[in-house]
Formats: C-alpha cells, sequence, structure tokens
C-alpha cells in the first residue's frame, strides 16, 4: 500500500531520495543526509501524505558492512558509511508507514535533527547520541540521557568491548576480586 | 572480596569468638530485632514481596517491617540489579545507615551482576558495599531467602558481621595503642 508514498516520495525528490526498498512489508527510503529535514517536512505538511506520528529513531552499526543482496548503490562511498539512522513515521490519517534511513560514515557522524519538526524525536536522538555518537545536527540538547557524564566511549558500537567497565565509585577498603574486574584497565 | 582478607577475617572471628555475657545478650537482641531496608531495583523485588508477605513470613524471624529510611534500619536488602550509575546511591544508602549493620544480597544479579555482562551492570554490590550473606538464584526461592536470614542471625550471634568485626578491630587497635601510650 504504502508503495505508493515511496513513488510520491522518488516523484517529488528525485535527488534527494538515493534508492527506496520494501523489506517485510516494510517501506524504506534511503534519503541523503543534507535533505533529511526538507523531505521529512514535506511528508509531514502535504495533504496527501500527513506523516503526523514519530514512532522511533535509532541507529544501526555496520561495522563490517557490505551490500551483499544488490549491488553497490549510489549511497555507497569509498569511506564506507557505518552507520544508518532510521527514523520510522506513521501516518495516522491514511495509515501508512514509512522508515527513512540515512547513512552516515564513522569519520564524520552528523546527521540532521528531526526534533523541531517532531518534539517526540527529543529525547530519541538523544538515546541515540548516548549510545552510538550520532551528532544530530540542530538539536537543542544533545547530551546522554541514560549514561552519566563521565562515561567515555558509545557503548552500543559494534568495537566497545564487552566487558569493558567505567565505575563511578568502588570500595576502598579491599582490594577488588581480579576475576570480577576483568576489563577494568582496559 | 580479596581472599586473603577473608580468611584474616575468620581468624580473626575465632579469635575473639570469645564473648562476654554483654555482647552474646547484646548480639542476640540485634539478631531477632532486625529492621530491613529493601533496596529494590529489579524484578527480584517480587520475590521479597513474597517472602515479607504472610505465606513465607520474614516477620517470624524478627525482621518485622521495612523501614523506609536508612537511617531506622540495620539489615540493608540489596534486591536486584545495581547499575553503575547506581553506585554512588547505594554506597550512601549504606553510609547513612548506622552501625551496626548489615548487608544481604538478594539474587544473583546483586551478588555477582547476573548474566548482565555488560557496559551498564556492576559485577555485584560487593564492588561498592561489603557484603554478609550473599543468596544465589534468579530469582532467588523464598526458602532461600528464609535460609539465609538464619545464616545472618547466626553470623550476627557469633559476632561476625562486617561491621561488628570492623567495630571490635578498631576498638582493640585503640586499646592497643592507648597500651603503648601508656
Amino acid at each position: 500500500m504504502a508503495k505508493l508514498v515511496l513513488d510520491a516520495l522518488t516523484a517529488k525528490f528525485p535527488q534527494a531520495v538515493s534508492h527506496t526498498e520494501t523489506i517485510n512489508g516494510d517501506e524504506i527510503a534511503w534519503i541523503k543526509r543534507d535533505d533529511l529535514h526538507t523531505v521529512a517536512h514535506w511528508l509531514k505538511t502535504d495533504p496527501k501524505m500527513l506523516f503526523d506520528a514519530p514512532v522511533f529513531v535509532t541507529a544501526i552499526d555496520r561495522l563490517d558492512w557490505k551490500p551483499q543482496h544488490r549491488p553497490l548503490a549510489e549511497h555507497w562511498t569509498e569511506d564506507k558509511p557505518r552507520f544508518e539512522v532510521c527514523f520510522q513515521l506513521r501516518s495516522v490519517k491514511y495509515r501508512y508507514r514509512l522508515r527513512l534511513k540515512v547513512s552516515v560514515p564513522e569519520h564524520d557522524p552528523r546527521c540532521p535533527s528531526l526534533s523541531s519538526l517532531y518534539p517526540a524525536f527529543d529525547w530519541q536522538e538523544r538515546e541515540t547520541f548516548d549510545m552510538y555518537g550520532i551528532r544530530f545536527e540542530g538539536h537543542p540538547d544533545l547530551r546522554r540521557i541514560y549514561l552519566y557524564e563521565e562515561f567515555v566511549g558509545y557503548p552500543l558500537r559494534k568495537d566497545y568491548p564487552k566487558e569493558k567497565r567505567q565505575p563511578l565509585v568502588r570500595r576502598d577498603d579491599l582490594p577488588i576480586n581480579p576475576i570480577k574486574a576483568t576489563g577494568e584497565d582496559r | 572480596m580479596g581472599l586473603e582478607i577473608t580468611t584474616t577475617r575468620i581468624e580473626d572471628a575465632a579469635k575473639w569468638a570469645k564473648q562476654s555475657k554483654l555482647e552474646r545478650a547484646t548480639n542476640w537482641g540485634r539478631k531477632f530485632s532486625l529492621f530491613s531496608y529493601p533496596f529494590v531495583t529489579a524484578c527480584c523485588g517480587m520475590e521479597f514481596m513474597s517472602v515479607a508477605g504472610p505465606k513465607y513470613d520474614l516477620a517470624r524471624f524478627g525482621a518485622e517491617f521495612p523501614r523506609f529510611s536508612p537511617r531506622q534500619s540495620d539489615l540493608l536488602m540489596v534486591v536486584g540489579t545495581i547499575t553503575e550509575k547506581q553506585g554512588p546511591a547505594l554506597k550512601r544508602v549504606f553510609d547513612q545507615m548506622a552501625e551496626p549493620k548489615w548487608v544481604l544480597a538478594f539474587g544473583v544479579c546483586a551478588s555477582t551482576g547476573g548474566f548482565y555482562q555488560n557496559y551498564h551492570a556492576m559485577p555485584g554490590c560487593d564492588q561498592v558495599i561489603p557484603v554478609d550473606v550473599y543468596i544465589p538464584g534468579c530469582p532467588p526461592r523464598p526458602e532461600q531467602v528464609l535460609d539465609a536470614m538464619i545464616m545472618l542471625m547466626d553470623r550476627i550471634q557469633s559476632g561476625r558481621g562486617h561491621s561488628q568485626l570492623r567495630t571490635k578491630r578498631e576498638d582493640i587497635i585503640a586499646a592497643q595503642q592507648a597500651g603503648t601510650e601508656e
């Protein structure tokens, strides 16, 4: 049903949409990074679309990502876009579902923020920043939301060591069991 | 908890096992009037409610009802997963409790971190506070909790709780220093 949305989106923004796909009934549009805000604004305000319900924001870490089931697409660049940032939107009136995906390379993890359009994305983008380190440009208050300020690194990245601990407080009267403190000094 | 320190403490306890009548009476009173502070953070809290409820009835052992102020309680029950972010809060609650005080680690998460092996979970609350009795289980059966409570009461009676040993050691050191100064 929502193939219609993808077609309309591609017709409206031929430059901004790098390609579209449908996986397991989910319509996905890959948007170029600089045009994300324009596209989302159109999707929200156009009377044929009316994507008024934000569902979630998250990121996917493709540390060793290579497109296996399709040829190298236009959005694939030499610096290997490591992260995908997903914005799931829903149109309550027309019952459309649409996922916008943005490729973000590792050395420049920026992504436009949609929190000005959808205020509910504010905390979700903060969570994505907290866990993956994606900098959302134009976000009003981009700081950690779950973890403490002293935390270094982004724990849901695939290269974060599984057993690395960053303790805030430890006992000072007894030595810590070395088995329990695995990864303490990593 | 370092192994060598633990063994030292057990030897100390054997050395100090000789209690005066007054100490014995005091510890007898302490073990039957435990006021617990449930530091409930996760799903083990359900099991704690079951233990505290009328069917298993923790109140039989003198732990009559939970006090929700650390200053009025002497048994800290750490019930559930402790995250690294929660460590300072747990330590502060423990520090606010008046001596003598005891700690019960309820469930594997509070004892060792359980199945959480990642960036946010603390590998056992004994990284922050000294624990007297560990209860395994995810969540523990109420019988295990009652067993642990009896073990803790034995420990209190024989004066082997962490805070009791610490107080006693401090007293002995102070007495030795006073003796040498004279």
